[in-house]
């Protein structure tokens, strides 16, 4: 009996968390075109609904209603699937992010975390990791030259921002001597103070720029950068397969804010009078909005660039950070 | 001038050479400027610059079919024919300068000698998928009777649309309405072209 109340409540968490997450990912493509409108002084979308806000609803009933185009010459069974892996992985590795404080609901304790695993944070960043998969599939199968530079460009940017996310992480971790983002996240009760950042500002600076990297955003867009290749892997891709791959990259967005937020900046910890979700909410705007904000102010770099600023940069500077929290500890 | 002053290539007064930046020699240097560009903060003024734009909202979005911009008297959009504002007459003569004038040949008009023996205009036309809007007609017009209109919104299901006289000329209700405007733009008089004109002596 215990049991399946457990089954049930896991699958409405994950109903939940797919259904709000794909949401929020909808609305946030809404939020970047009025930020970046904003920051470049146009109104952005403004006819379909108040201040455009039903452009949501319209770019969703066109996505869904477009042909879904598979070209002539695909590897046809990767080139559908590859989009799936997309979204699917984005959505997987939220699974062990808890995103609010518990609290009681009808007199009955809700984790909103859909399962507390001891190794939270290797588990989101290893299916994130799968997630490269999507354009490097998608790359290689659509027959198209800028597909499969984009695909290239993908695990280039994949093998240089993996080293840098994994060892800058493993600082904090060592200090907390937990995997578990709920652990992680109890360390830093104690109000501002106790935020990782200040402990672990170098840290906290290359796992920014590890999560600007894996979520594929500007500076470092290389591998969907419109100037050079298109559409990168997506330029085959047409209706809601190519919105799989948009829905995937602002979930993983979503994750990267949900992240940073909970191991660096306190987490869903109450500060002062605000409580815990509020805290946690403001940090994943914040974070979202420095994404878009990031994306309209800065140039992106060439993919030379991003491998030599990954192994020769930051890759060094993670080490040595490691090193010195080691020597700290000891 | 000769031709000699043209041939000669030396830019050397007046130009500043730039050599371009002095690239690093050891990896001192290299390290040095690697440091010295991610220190700059360069980053953050472009940060601050479109937040600064977002936080003014100085909007310059014109939300064109609800909102429209004035054009300026001297813009030239389709061309209007105007009447004599004491009689309500076409100003057109039909001395047919402008016909002349036209660049593109694509005005074309008809005159004929009424029975008081006064010249006028059976047919103006002008041939709107050829007129490329240089205002040579206006300017040389001695009577500011074609002129350049501000209707830019000019689609239509006929190509021969707005190019008829009909279209063109000010029509009589509108006319005793005393909606006619005069044309202040291309080729008209100045404000105080009175004072810039000597008068013609009448000895000559």
């Amino acid at each position: 009996m215990n049991e399946t109340a457990l089954i049930i409540e896991t699958i409405v968490k994950a109903v939940i968390v797919v259904a709000v997450v794909a949401g929020m990912a909808g609305f946030a493509t809404f939020i970047e075109r009025k930020v970046l409108a904003f920051m470049q002084r146009r109104l952005g979308p403004m006819h379909v609904g108040p201040y455009g806000l039903l452009q949501l609803a319209a770019d969703g009933i066109k996505l869904f209603t477009k042909e879904d185009i598979i070209p002539q010459h695909v590897v046809r069974p990767i080139f559908m699937i590859a989009p799936v892996i997309a979204a699917v992985t984005a959505f997987v590795a939220m699974a062990a992010i808890p995103f609010f404080p518990e609290f009681t609901l009808f007199g009955y304790t809700v984790h909103p975390i859909v399962s507390d695993i001891n190794v939270a944070l290797l588990y989101v960043m290893g299916v994130s990791s799968v997630g490269v998969y999507a354009p490097l599939l998608a790359g290689m199968s659509s027959a198209n030259k800028w597909s499969l530079l984009g695909a290239g460009r993908a695990v280039v940017q994949m093998l240089s921002f993996e080293v840098v996310s994994g060892l800058s992480v493993l600082a904090p971790i060592m200090m907390i001597g937990s995997l578990s983002l709920i652990d992680i996240n109890d360390y830093q009760s104690d109000g501002v103070m106790s935020w990782l950042i200040w402990k672990q500002p170098l840290a906290f600076l290359l796992f920014a720029m590890a999560g600007f990297m894996e979520t594929n955003r500007s500076p470092f867009d290389t591998i969907e950068f419109e100037a050079e290749v298109v559409s990168g892997y997506a330029t085959e891709y047409s209706g809601m397969r190519w919105g799989l791959f948009f829905i995937g990259e602002y979930a993983n967005m979503i994750t990267i804010s949900v992240l940073v937020s909970i191991i660096f900046m306190g987490g869903y910890n109450s500060l002062w009078f605000i409580p815990g979700a509020l805290m946690m909410l403001l940090k994943v705007s914040f974070w979202i909005f420095l994404f878009l904000w990031v994306r309209a102010a800065w140039p992106h770099i060439r993919p030379d660039q991003l491998m030599w600023v990954c192994w020769k940069v930051l890759m060094p500077l993670a080490v040595v950070n490691i090193l010195i929290t080691g020597l700290v500890l000891v | 001038m000769e031709l000699r002053d043209f041939q000669n290539r030396n830019i050397n007064p007046g130009y500043i050479f730039f050599e371009g930046e002095t690239k690093p020699t050891n990896g001192w240097e290299s390290f040095k400027r690697v440091f010295k560009r991610s220190i700059k903060g360069e980053l953050f003024v472009g940060l601050w610059i479109v937040f600064r734009e977002m936080i003014r909202f100085d909007i310059h979005t014109v939300q064109y079919p609800a909102e429209k911009l004035e054009m300026s008297p001297r813009y030239r959009a389709i061309h209007k024919l105007l009447r004599l504002f004491e009689s309500g007459s076409e100003r057109c003569i039909g001395c047919g300068l402008c016909e002349k004038i036209c660049i593109s040949k694509c005005i074309r008009m008809d005159t004929h000698v009424d029975e008081k023996s006064r010249k006028v205009v059976s047919e103006y036309t002008i041939n709107f998928g050829r007129c490329i809007f240089c205002g040579y007609c206006a300017e040389v017009c001695p009577e500011l009777a074609i002129v350049h209109g501000n209707e830019y919104e000019n689609a239509s299901e006929q190509r021969a649309h707005f190019g008829l006289k009909e279209d063109m000329l000010t029509p009589l209700d509108e006319f005793k309405a005393k909606k006619q405007q005069e044309f202040p733009g291309f080729g008209a008089l100045s404000d105080h072209a009175n004072e810039t004109v000597k008068q013609t002596p009448l000895a000559y």
